[in-house]
């Protein structure tokens, strides 16, 4: 073919010598106007939902924009200075009462405290979240939960280190006696050990601790708590609360013991099958009933304990997910080097299936979140919660849409955040699994 | 628990084996396990027996046929005060199943319509149906119920100052919206069986339809005979049998208006919230479901000639669908489930009865609580239950 | 290995918010915390409400803190737990609250199958009616086909039903959580009346703007004596508690006041004033209190006058007549059993 052209070229002398110099396409094909009839009047049934819904969007900045920005009042007294200021939205509510809004009745001189926590979770999870941070990272990440507790509910140090010192001779407990007898009865050994710790330990060395050397921050009582703090508190805690939880909940439904499936599934069908408030509902008027008499949590930690439970049936769905999505033979790949089920489990199986399950965890911490907002049904003072008592006030009685408009705000930015980070992930994922 | 494991081995054999022999480990941890679930279960039963005899309450169902004494507004089912709670309960059970199910069916329709819309060639429609995904996804259905009721609360005038809208048809105002009611007069037994009759006969006229497309090949005006089909026979039948069927329209008397179909303002705040919720996720999995569809499939149905329409609704839809339904239910199920948060507006469903009225009243959380998981246990495996039966029926079968 | 750390750290972090309470003894688990928990409810102005740094005030909070000086002589050993209608209960009986001060109505079934004791009524209250004045209503029983707006998990839905059912009338009960949501649906024009307390509706028509747009209806249809409840079984707690409220009665009939109560402590010449602040007798020894519980509890608010006028009375928003809260010697219906 291209020997014949070439011949050609040399003896035809109508065939041009040389390239036309190039041109820009033709209007009707580039541009804003070919990009507008190509996507917006490709024919007349496009042209007619163009024309139907830019007048809608239309129709609702022109409503809605003066209201929202243009005349919206944002710094003001109360409502009554504030309608005198401008004829749109009055946010001043929220400006003057953002205090309220994200922390609650926390006191005002600790602030700094759940903002450190803040900042430290974000720092706790980005090691999970990217794996190019140093794993070393990832032993902060273990003891952050302890250190958010002691920095958010406050109270004496030793609490939180002497949980560290009855990890750590745990984990000791735990690798002398696997080396010495079954893994299986050294997991029940080291769980009596924690118990014990708990109950004979925990309480008088903290007391006595304390009386030596009163290291400690000013406590916060949980009904301090409040706004969008709480639905940190409660969806970060649920999550990380429900993951060990969800692992073994989802390692037993896939478990080939008939008694330990069951058990699983049952749970995790149960909590599944009921809605959250009802759950909610247990935590708010039975779980007492469930303790020794004479005990009794106050309500937060109830909720926690109920929205752990909760998140930890679904968190097993998704983890189950990634133990499914895992080949076959990665399972017999750990069979065959002659690691037993739990050696194989935590080294072999589990990195692997977490790694994929990200997506679903953060998916399902979408959910969480947004579901925190039903503890204002049972008197928490969430976001939603908080705004009964702030439209209840002299001041503020009378707002309608400003702080629901808000708090929606909030929560579609911190939402849609994580769906984004979620499908990033998946992707990276998706191309990692093909290479 | 060592006694256990012992009494269970029968052979003389070494205490040993039963953990390290694979023979009998999962059998003994099986048993720990048992004997490890039964004693929680043990203590959380004699914590609460200690508790409630410590309290002097008592565990019996005996209340539920006590009076309720208190009003419920939406029944479906003749209730006063003085029924007993049971009834309350049943008529909060027909309220969620009333709200869940045709929440189900606009979640339906509304997110159908949005994932394909989302899909459209047409940008400033995809676009549309993109921030109305996010938007709706990632608010708190709680949030979006409370606006709604305030919307409705706020925006609709009162009853006296409401407009009748359509001759009277429709007046919406700050505390439902009344529609015409169906008068049941003389004759309208026949009529209904007309009806009922004629939809019988659109189904058998459709199947018989499409029979005959696949042996000849001829293709039936099929949606304007079953349109005919509808409506003709009972519109002849209801004139002929003089109008049984009449229209109730609502009055104004004295503080509210009276008489014709009353939707209140808790009902459509919440089926609307959790309609357009729901219809979101719904959407996502309608584009998810037609996006897994190859392109080869669209191609090979253009270079057949059929035009996008019938591309659509014959080659992918069919196609997608077996991907779309299993989520599709779960999406039911979720909607079924926050159709609890009926309590945040004051629509009395099971929650709202039982769970909330009643529980307060009677002081019976126990009792009752068991009583509304069970129920909502129930709904959850029925649904699952179609899914599964639904997921066997459709999966690609291999050959 | 870092999952079970978690697990464990959480399991801590539970444990360590455990207390325990609710033993026989109420006092020596009070005693023994250093503090008294409380149980109010979430908000209705004047009666219970958060002031700007979130503590709570009002009519039932100082009864709180008036047992808590009572047991402790310091006002400030209180901790406040809101309880919705549907929570109060639970909370009491599960030993989640000491004692329960919340707009609670005493009756048969609440006593008796419920279990709680109630101290003597701190408040007389009624089941009253609330309808904007251009309906041109002027009686409930012209109320038929209203819609009415209602607080749920309360007797008032209870006395409603009854109410319509007994004069043959028809209502549309719109159920409500709390308070700040009735007012709103009422303020829309969502229902036509609002019932609850006529406190309450008063309370509520006081923070309107135009307060004089509303009416409360002359019926009051319900009996609704508020008292603050413990749980039975614990009569040396109970009696505290009782004995407090009506320390706090004595001390008005008396004139007994928070100013001048240690000055009559040390000065007053009638013995049953004495007896009552601790300078004669011993009576604290009796329940195990000091001998000046009452002199404390009377320091912490004031004696009931006090209380009621400063956060209910008619020169608050609230406004509330004493009426039939008033002194039995004034002709109202408060009458303490005597300090002997």
């Amino acid at each position: 073919m291209s020997d014949t052209h070439s011949q050609a070229n040399q003896s035809i002398h109508y065939v041009a010598q040389s390239m036309l110099p190039e041109q820009p396409a033709p209007l009707s094909t580039s541009g804003p106007v070919a990009w507008m009839r190509e996507n917006l009047f490709a024919n007349w049934r496009d042209t007619i939902l163009t024309v139907i819904f830019g007048a809608a969007i239309l129709a609702i900045i022109v409503n809605l924009l003066p209201w929202l920005f243009l005349d919206a009042v944002f710094y003001a007294d109360d409502i009554r200075q504030c309608r005198e200021l401008g004829e749109g939205a009055c946010f001043a509510v929220v400006t003057s009462r953002f205090d309220q809004l994200i922390f609650g009745f926390y006191p005002g001189h600790l602030y700094w405290r759940p903002i450190l926590t803040f900042v430290l979770m974000l720092l706790a999870f980005a090691p999970v979240l990217h794996d190019n941070l140093p794993r070393k990272l990832l032993w902060f990440t273990a003891v952050f939960p302890l250190l958010a507790y002691w920095l958010l509910w406050g109270g004496s140090i030793w609490g939180p280190i002497l949980i560290v010192a009855m990890v750590a001779v745990c984990f000791v407990v735990f690798r002398l006696l696997v080396t010495a007898i079954n893994p299986t009865l050294s997991a029940l050994a080291t769980f009596v050990v924690a118990v014990a710790w708990l109950m004979f330990v925990q309480g008088p060395w903290t007391d006595g601790l304390s009386a030596i050397a009163n290291v400690g921050l000013e406590p916060v009582e949980s009904a301090k708590f409040g706004g969008f703090l709480i639905t940190f508190v409660i969806g970060v805690t649920g999550i990380v609360g429900s993951l060990p939880l969800g692992i073994l909940l989802a390692l037993g439904r896939k478990s080939d013991m008939p008694v330990v499936k069951m058990i699983c599934v049952g749970f995790i069908e149960f909590i599944r099958g009921v809605p959250l408030i009802t759950l909610l509902f247990v935590a708010s008027t039975l779980l007492n009933y469930f303790l020794p008499p004479g005990t009794s949590f106050d309500l937060i930690l109830r909720v926690l304990i109920m929205v752990t439970l909760f998140a930890s049936a679904y968190m097993a769905e998704v983890i189950r997910g990634g133990l499914a999505a895992l080949p076959r033979g990665q399972y017999e790949a750990a069979d065959a080097l002659g690691l037993n089920y739990w050696q194989g489990t935590q080294l072999i199986i589990l990195p692997q299936a977490l790694k994929i399950s990200i997506p679903g965890i953060v998916n399902t911490f979408i959910g969480l979140f947004k579901d925190t907002t039903l503890v204002s049904i049972v008197g928490i003072l969430d976001p939603i919660g908080i705004m009964q008592p702030i439209r209840s006030t002299s001041e503020w009685n009378g707002i309608i849409w400003e702080l629901p408009i808000f708090i929606g705000l909030v929560f579609f930015v911190a939402c849609f955040v994580m769906s984004r980070y979620s499908m990033y992930f998946e992707r990276k994922l998706d191309t990692g699994h093909r290479s | 628990m060592t006694a256990a494991t012992y009494s269970d081995g029968s052979e003389p054999f070494e205490f040993r084996m039963l953990f390290y022999d694979k023979r009998y480990r999962s059998i003994t941890l099986q048993i720990i396990t048992i004997v490890l679930f039964m004693l929680a279960v043990a203590w959380l039963v004699d914590n609460v027996v200690q508790n409630f005899r410590d309290l002097g309450k008592d565990f019996s169902f005996g209340f539920l046929f006590q009076p309720a004494s208190y009003d419920i507004n939406q029944t479906l089912i003749e209730y006063t005060s003085r029924s007993p709670h049971w009834k309350a309960a049943v008529v909060g059970i027909l309220n969620t199943l009333l709200i869940a199910f045709l929440g189900c069916i606009a979640a339906t329709i509304v997110g159908v319509l949005i994932g394909v819309a989302r899909l459209s060639q047409n940008w400033l429609v995809s676009r549309f149906m993109t921030v109305y995904i996010e938007g709706f996804r990632n608010v708190p259905v709680l949030l979006w119920i409370l606006l709604m009721s305030t919307i409705f609360a706020t925006a609709l005038p009162s009853p006296r100052q409401a407009p009748q809208l359509l001759g009277g048809a429709l007046v919406p105002t700050n505390r439902g919206f009344y529609l015409p009611a169906f008068e049941w007069g003389a004759g309208s037994l026949p009529l209904v069986i007309i009806f009922l009759l004629s939809i019988v006969a659109i189904i058998v006229f459709r199947r018989w339809a499409r029979t005959r497309q696949q042996e000849t090949g001829e293709i039936l005006p099929v949606f304007w005979i079953s349109l005919a089909l509808f409506f003709l026979p009972s519109l002849i039948a209801f004139f002929l049998l003089g109008r049984p069927i009449g229209l109730e329209f609502a009055e104004l008397k004295g503080f509210n208006y009276q008489g014709g179909l009353y939707v209140r303002n808790s009902f459509m705040a919440l089926w609307l919230a959790l309609s357009l919720y729901t219809a979101a996720f719904i959407a996502e999995n309608v584009r998810a479901g037609i996006q897994a569809i190859s392109k080869g499939q669209t191609e090979a149905s253009y270079s057949l000639g059929l035009p996008p329409s019938r591309t659509m609704n014959l080659v992918i839809l069919p196609q997608a669908l077996r991907i779309i339904i299993p989520p599709l239910i779960s999406q039911y199920l979720n909607l079924t489930k926050n159709s609890s948060l009926a309590i945040a507006v004051g629509y009395m469903d099971i929650t709202g009865t039982l769970g909330g009225i009643t529980l307060n009243q009677t002081g019976r959380e126990m009792e009752c609580l068991l009583l509304v998981m069970g129920f909502y246990l129930i709904v959850s495996l029925l649904i699952s239950g179609v899914m599964n039966v639904y997921n066997s029926a459709v999966a690609l079968k291999e050959r | 290995m870092k999952t079970k750390l978690l697990t464990m750290a959480l399991g801590a972090a539970a444990f360590a918010g455990v207390s325990t309470a609710a033993s026989a003894a109420t006092l020596d688990d009070v005693k023994a915390k250093g503090f008294l928990q409380c149980g109010v409810s979430t908000g209705v102005p004047g009666f219970a409400f958060t002031d700007d740094n979130g503590d709570w005030q009002g009519f039932d909070p100082a009864i709180c803190r008036a047992v808590a000086a009572a047991v402790f002589g310091d006002p400030t050993a209180v901790k406040f737990t809101p309880t919705t209608g549907k929570t109060r209960f639970t909370a009491l009986a599960s030993g989640e609250v000491d004692m329960l001060a919340r707009n609670t109505t005493e009756t048969f079934s609440r006593d008796v199958d419920l279990k709680f004791s109630f101290a003597p009524v701190n408040y007389y209250d009624g089941q009253g009616f609330m309808v904007r004045k251009d309906l041109g209503v002027d009686s409930a029983k012209s109320l038929d086909g209203a819609t009415i707006c209602i607080q749920t998990g309360t007797t008032t839905e209870l006395n409603l039903a009854d109410y319509f059912r007994a004069n043959n009338m028809n209502y549309e009960p719109v159920p409500i959580e709390t308070n700040a949501e009735a007012q709103e649906k009422y303020l829309a024009n969502a229902c036509d009346v609002y019932t609850t307390d006529a406190s309450g509706l008063a309370a509520t028509r006081a923070a309107f703007e135009n307060a004089a747009d509303h009416v409360i209806l002359p019926e009051i249809i319900s009996k609704e004596p508020l008292a603050p409840l413990v749980r039975h079984g614990d009569d040396q707690w109970f009696d505290i508690v009782k004995w407090t409220v009506n320390a706090l009665i004595t001390a008005e009939e008396k004139g007994v006041t928070g100013a001048n109560a240690d000055d009559m402590a040390a000065n007053s010449n009638d013995p049953e004033v004495r007896r009552l602040l601790g300078s004669e007798g011993e009576l604290g020894a009796m329940f195990g209190l000091e001998a000046n519980w009452a002199l404390n509890a009377i320091k912490a608010g004031g004696n009931y006058g006090e209380i009621f006028a400063r956060y209910i009375g008619e020169e608050t928003p609230v406004g509330l007549a004493r009426g039939l809260n008033a002194l039995y010697t004034d002709g109202g219906l408060l009458y303490s059993a005597p300090f002997r």
